[in-house]
């Protein structure tokens, strides 16, 4: 009898789960089934026009979002989502919308000024991308007018390039044991520098390929207590950049979570290298480096790419020191837009704000990835 | 089989071993030959009897009728090492061999290190040969090896050692002049090359100047060369860094022909430095055009 009593309950639950779920669905659940949001929301609010535009675009139907916005005669939907996704392959290509925010600045019967803030995922972590949005009263129904950000075209040309690189050939598997081969790159650590930070601990550190070659570098650390016993190994992971060219210097950073700097007796540091078919291009100006004060410090600047080859992601490496040139801090962050010749493109890094106040200079490095190189 | 085998021939090794000092041989076998020798062992008597040859690295059977003489073949007993023989029939009798290497060198293994070096380094090249005979023996008897580097400039420097244990090594200066060295080892008639690539050392006297060009500063490094005026190889990344009210703008250039070239903007009253690792150029304040 209560076994009857149990399948009837659970019949009846999941009757009452399914009528909820068909009701009010969750926004994760009508992505996953491909259902556009935007014929559930009447734009008849600033709030819901910019919603309905922002979901479309979230489920990448450029489309269906070009087809809302009330100044479509001023730009095509081709630019419409070349804007939205870049013209080359760039993190932007391939990313994915976890949110957003919609902070209303002006509003009035007529018309709507609402920041947005698209909250973007990718590969090697978060970006935003902030636009302020007009929105207007037309007849009742609100219309979005979408503020776009036209990448500048690089005029034909032809740029020469004395295309520099290095291939290796190693020795083969049939060579006697006495026969020569390539010799890893010497590299050196140069600065090292340990940190306490939050619940656990940093190395910050700089490296030279000190060689007349390419080398492909990670640095790895070994935290040893008292005892000499060791207390967690790591390595510099994304926080650094592999590929080094000759005298060429990166910063790196490990993290240690969950440990004390005063349980910590010794650090064995291990830096290794292999030599790496590299290439000297493209070379990366970065351009009007400066630091954003508090209360959302950062280092901003542009990137100019002085190459003729478009280069797909871009990873920002700074290394902040104080005022007597020791390492305060080492940040990074990707540029998610691909770099054109000669075009500058903006970028951030965020910088901890406890130690904002006591960075003095920074230098800056950048690590790129093309796609015909990737 | 095979570990069934050995096995037996391994008990038979310790047998003979224990046997060696409680009776004498009569078998007339050469107590040292060299590696690769043919000879003959030479029996008496009557009846089936099998001869074991066991060493280190090799083991040799022979199953013969007593009498007769038991011959190795050039080339059978090629191993070096200590050997044990031991014949067994219608009775046991063991000895000991000794298996020399060949005394002229075959082969050669010649580790040279680094494959690259730095000019102007002293004993900072290492050069260590091993010596083998026909069949890959280690020869243990001191053996000269003539070691003799040739840099790029026609500059030699020759040393010959004699091997202790089988090998000779022996370190050598880098030249001052960049370039690849010849490392040669020689023993009898056999020769091993290497090459040794000298290269350039830190920059030295890193120097650029600046000119207009239009919006931007055209900034240009003097033919950069180490301290002994080797050219620093193409691709070695030279930084150079502009400071205008704050701002600063950084580019990293490899150099190309020997030169490091890049653009930045023009400022007036920007300062710009150059750097390379950790050598620090000149500074120049731009005034606007000059």
């Amino acid at each position: 009898m209560s076994a009857r009593l149990l399948v009837i309950t659970i019949a009846a639950v999941t009757v009452v789960l399914i009528a909820i779920g068909c009701i009010w669905p969750v926004s994760a659940a009508l992505a996953m089934i491909g259902y556009s949001p935007r014929y559930m929301r009447q734009a008849n609010s600033p709030e819901a026009a910019v919603q309905n535009v922002v979901d479309d675009i979230g489920h990448h139907n450029f489309h269906a979002a070009y087809l809302l916005l009330g100044n479509k005669n001023e730009f095509s939907e081709q630019d419409f989502a070349r804007d939205l996704q870049g013209s080359y392959y760039s993190l932007r290509s391939y990313a994915t919308l976890n949110g957003f925010d919609i902070r209303p600045m002006h509003k009035s019967a007529e018309d709507a000024t609402i920041r947005t803030i698209f909250h973007w995922a990718t590969v090697v972590g978060p970006y935003d991308d902030s636009r302020v949005l007009n929105v207007t009263n037309n007849g009742g129904k609100w219309e979005v007018s979408w503020p776009l950000n036209k990448e500048p075209k690089v005029p034909p040309q032809v740029i020469p390039v004395n295309y520099l690189r290095w291939d290796v050939i190693y020795r083969g598997a049939q060579d006697d044991w006495g026969a020569q081969d390539v010799e890893s790159p010497r590299v050196r650590i140069v600065d090292m520098h340990p940190i306490e930070r939050g619940s656990g601990v940093a190395l910050l550190g700089e490296i030279l390929n000190e060689d007349v070659v390419p080398a492909y570098v990670t640095v790895k650390a070994t935290l040893l207590d008292a005892k000499g016993g060791s207390m967690g190994t790591e390595d510099s992971f994304d926080k650094i950049s592999h590929i080094l060219l000759p005298k060429q210097v990166s910063p790196f950073r490990i993290d240690f979570r969950d440990v004390r700097m005063s349980q910590i007796d010794s650090v064995r540091i291990q830096p290794s290298s292999t030599l790496v078919s590299a290439s000297a291009d493209p070379v990366i100006a970065i351009q009007d480096q400066s630091l954003t004060p508090l209360p959302q410090p950062s280092l901003k600047g542009d990137l100019v790419n002085q190459s003729g080859q478009v280069v797909n992601v871009t990873h920002v490496l700074a290394t902040l020191y104080d005022n007597k040139g020791q390492l305060v801090w080492v940040s990074d962050g990707y540029v998610n837009r691909a770099l054109l010749p000669q075009t500058p493109v903006p970028f951030s890094v965020s910088v901890p704000p406890d130690l904002s106040a006591k960075v003095s200079t920074f230098r800056v490095v950048t690590t790129t990835y093309s796609t015909s190189r990737l | 089989m095979k570990r069934r085998l050995l096995l037996l021939l391994s008990m038979l090794w310790l047998t003979g071993e224990s046997l060696t000092f409680a009776q004498s041989s009569s078998l007339q076998i050469p107590k040292k030959i060299e590696a690769g020798t043919a000879f003959s062992v030479p029996t008496s008597g009557s009846g089936k009897a099998t001869l074991y040859i066991i060493g280190p690295t090799q083991v040799l059977r022979r199953d013969f009728q007593l009498g007769e003489t038991v011959s190795f073949e050039s080339g059978d007993l090629h191993n070096a090492g200590h050997y044990m023989v031991v014949l067994t029939g219608p009775s046991t009798e063991t000895t000991q061999m000794d298996v020399v290497p060949k005394p002229d060198p075959y082969t050669m293994s010649f580790l040279a290190k680094p494959s690259r070096i730095p000019v102007n380094l002293s004993q900072g090249i290492s050069g260590v040969a091993y010596v083998f005979d026909t069949f890959q023996n280690l020869i243990l008897k001191p053996t000269p090896v003539a070691f003799k580097m040739s840099d790029a400039a026609g500059g030699t420097e020759s040393r010959t050692e004699p091997t202790h244990d089988g090998v000779a090594w022996v370190k050598m200066n880098s030249a001052p002049k960049a370039g690849p060295a010849q490392f040669n080892a020689t023993a009898g008639s056999i020769t091993e090359k290497r090459v040794v690539q000298q290269v350039p050392a830190d920059p030295c006297n890193l120097r650029m100047t600046a000119r207009p060009a239009g919006q931007d500063i055209e900034l240009q490094t003097d033919p950069v060369r180490d301290c002994t005026g080797n050219p620093v190889p193409d691709g070695t990344i030279v930084s150079f860094t502009e400071n205008y009210q704050g701002k600063i703008s950084t580019v990293d250039v490899p150099l190309k022909r020997g030169v490091a070239k890049t653009d930045l903007p023009a400022h007036a009253g920007a300062s710009i430095s150059v750097a390379t690792g950790v050598v620090l150029g000149n500074e120049i304040r731009w005034g606007g055009g000059r």
